[in-house]
């Protein structure tokens, strides 16, 4: 487990310290939320009513704007092959890079999303599903998201491409995240939604850890 | 099944099995989709409260049931590639994504031409529309990855990962978007609910989904037969190229 936590550390040490990749995700994530109310009206009460929707949304997309470097830089300097070769299985590999991208990028997405809502004037009543589901569903985006970089390993044009792959696969956890904060609104229960949206979770969990496993193989061979 | 599988897996006896399913299914599917499209726009009753716009039905139900088909096809084809890696099987799971992609084209268009004279609108975000354009996207991918690397071989792989993780997530999101739709449109779906459906119309139906399932059978070996002449043909000239040198 230790070298677990080693990869884990070093993957958020490499993100944060190059003055790269997590703050370049951060802008993009604040800069396209603050697109949406040039491109729909300042109307605080259009705002308010697509605010969830426009923070989840960004959120997936900020997901995908990182998913490129996520193995390709490990692959090009060989050091994906020197973990394939530790006594650490693939499989616990793909997880540790996904539970290290959740901390630069869902993390601090889940972070920044109550302030987000502050200013796109979301309904206090949907501050907690927004912040729970993001929290839930964040981690669920990285790892389906590493099935996508993983298998396009090697491609022409696989940066465009993982948007293509992992986008349609995003809708449950969009779906659930959302579901929530209207049910919310809506003063019905919130929990079966939270629950399903952990339930996405934990299905994408081996999923990932087994495909993604499998792909770095074919990359490496 | 496996064994009958493995049997085929050889190309050169797949060449010769499919020299003689091939015009059978020809046959088959000219026939079957004649009849049936002359029996469902000629002979069937117009429908009491749609008229003649039912007939729309007679292509677009048969393609959305074989867009489903073809995924599911590409699907065990896959895990089969992944665990015995029958190269055929590949070549099956490709040939098998641009017609499924085709299917879904055509069920999404003739859905939305049907859509305008019964519910007044070209495009309604209902659960079933919405999980048919979602199963549109995964083709695409399909055949956007396993084209996207100069080694063959290598993006069949990589494609049949993929076909797999998406017939597992394709139930999820078929629910998830189900428990979107009655969140977001309570009750205002426009859905066409006859209780069953007449038998009268229902033989037709069943003719033109015979007659479509024949026509993907007679798709898919044009398409893999001439793969595997394109490979024929690629090695060839290799030779040819290495004996000019």
């Amino acid at each position: 487990m230790s070298a677990f936590t080693a990869l884990v550390r070093r993957d958020v040490a490499l993100a944060t310290r190059r003055g790269g990749e997590a703050a370049l995700t951060l802008g993009f994530f604040v800069i396209t939320i603050a697109l949406f109310p040039f491109g729909v009206g300042p109307d605080p009460e259009l705002l308010g009513r697509i605010a969830a929707g426009i923070i989840w949304v960004t959120a997936l997309l900020a997901a995908i704007v990182s998913l490129d470097r996520l193995f390709r830089q490990d692959l090009e300097d060989g050091s994906l092959d020197l973990l394939a070769l530790s006594p650490m299985p693939l499989e616990l590999v793909v997880l540790a890079k996904c539970l290290a991208h959740w901390l630069v990028t869902g993390l601090p997405v889940t972070l920044l999303a109550p302030v987000m809502g502050m200013m796109l004037q979301l309904d206090p009543e949907a501050y907690a599903p927004l912040i729970i589901g993001l929290a839930l569903g964040t981690p669920a985006l990285s790892l389906v998201g590493a099935i996508g970089a993983s298998l396009v390993l090697g491609a022409r044009r696989g940066g465009a491409l993982i948007g293509l792959l992992v986008l349609p696969l995003y809708i449950p956890v969009l779906i659930f995240g959302i579901s929530a904060v209207e049910a919310a609104l809506a003063g019905l229960p919130v929990l079966p939604h939270i629950l399903i949206e952990g339930a996405v979770l934990v299905v994408s969990l081996p999923l990932a850890a087994f495909a993604g496993a499998g792909a770095l193989r074919l990359a490496m061979d | 099944m496996p064994s009958l599988l493995h049997s085929l897996a050889s190309p050169a006896r797949f060449q010769r099995i499919s020299a003689h399913v091939f015009p059978w299914a020809a046959v088959l599917a000219t026939g079957l989709i004649g009849c049936g499209l002359v029996w469902a726009l000629v002979f069937v009753p117009p429908d009491y409260q749609q008229g003649d716009t039912v007939r729309v039905m007679y292509v677009h139900v048969p393609a959305a049931w074989m867009s489903m088909f073809c995924y599911a096809v590409m699907a065990v084809l896959s895990v089969s590639f992944l665990i015995w890696k029958h190269a055929l099987a590949d070549l099956a799971a490709r040939a098998s994504a641009p017609i499924g992609a085709a299917f879904t084209t055509v069920a999404l268009i003739t859905g939305s031409l049907w859509g305008k004279p019964t519910w007044g609108t070209y495009w309604e975000w209902d659960a079933r529309l919405t999980s048919v354009l979602v199963l549109f996207f995964l083709y695409l991918g399909h055949m956007a990855l396993s084209n996207a690397f100069d080694d063959r071989e290598r993006g069949g792989r990589a494609a049949a990962i993929l076909a797999v993780v998406g017939a597992i997530n394709l139930p999820i999101i078929k629910f998830s978007v189900e428990w979107w739709n009655t969140l977001h449109q309570p009750a205002s779906v426009l859905r066409m609910d006859g209780p069953t459906i007449h038998s009268s119309m229902l033989w037709p139906l069943l003719v033109m989904a015979a007659g479509f399932t024949a026509f993907y059978v007679v798709l898919l070996l044009i398409r893999i037969r001439s793969e595997l002449m394109a490979r024929r043909i690629e090695v060839l000239q290799r030779h040819r190229a290495a004996e000019g040198a």
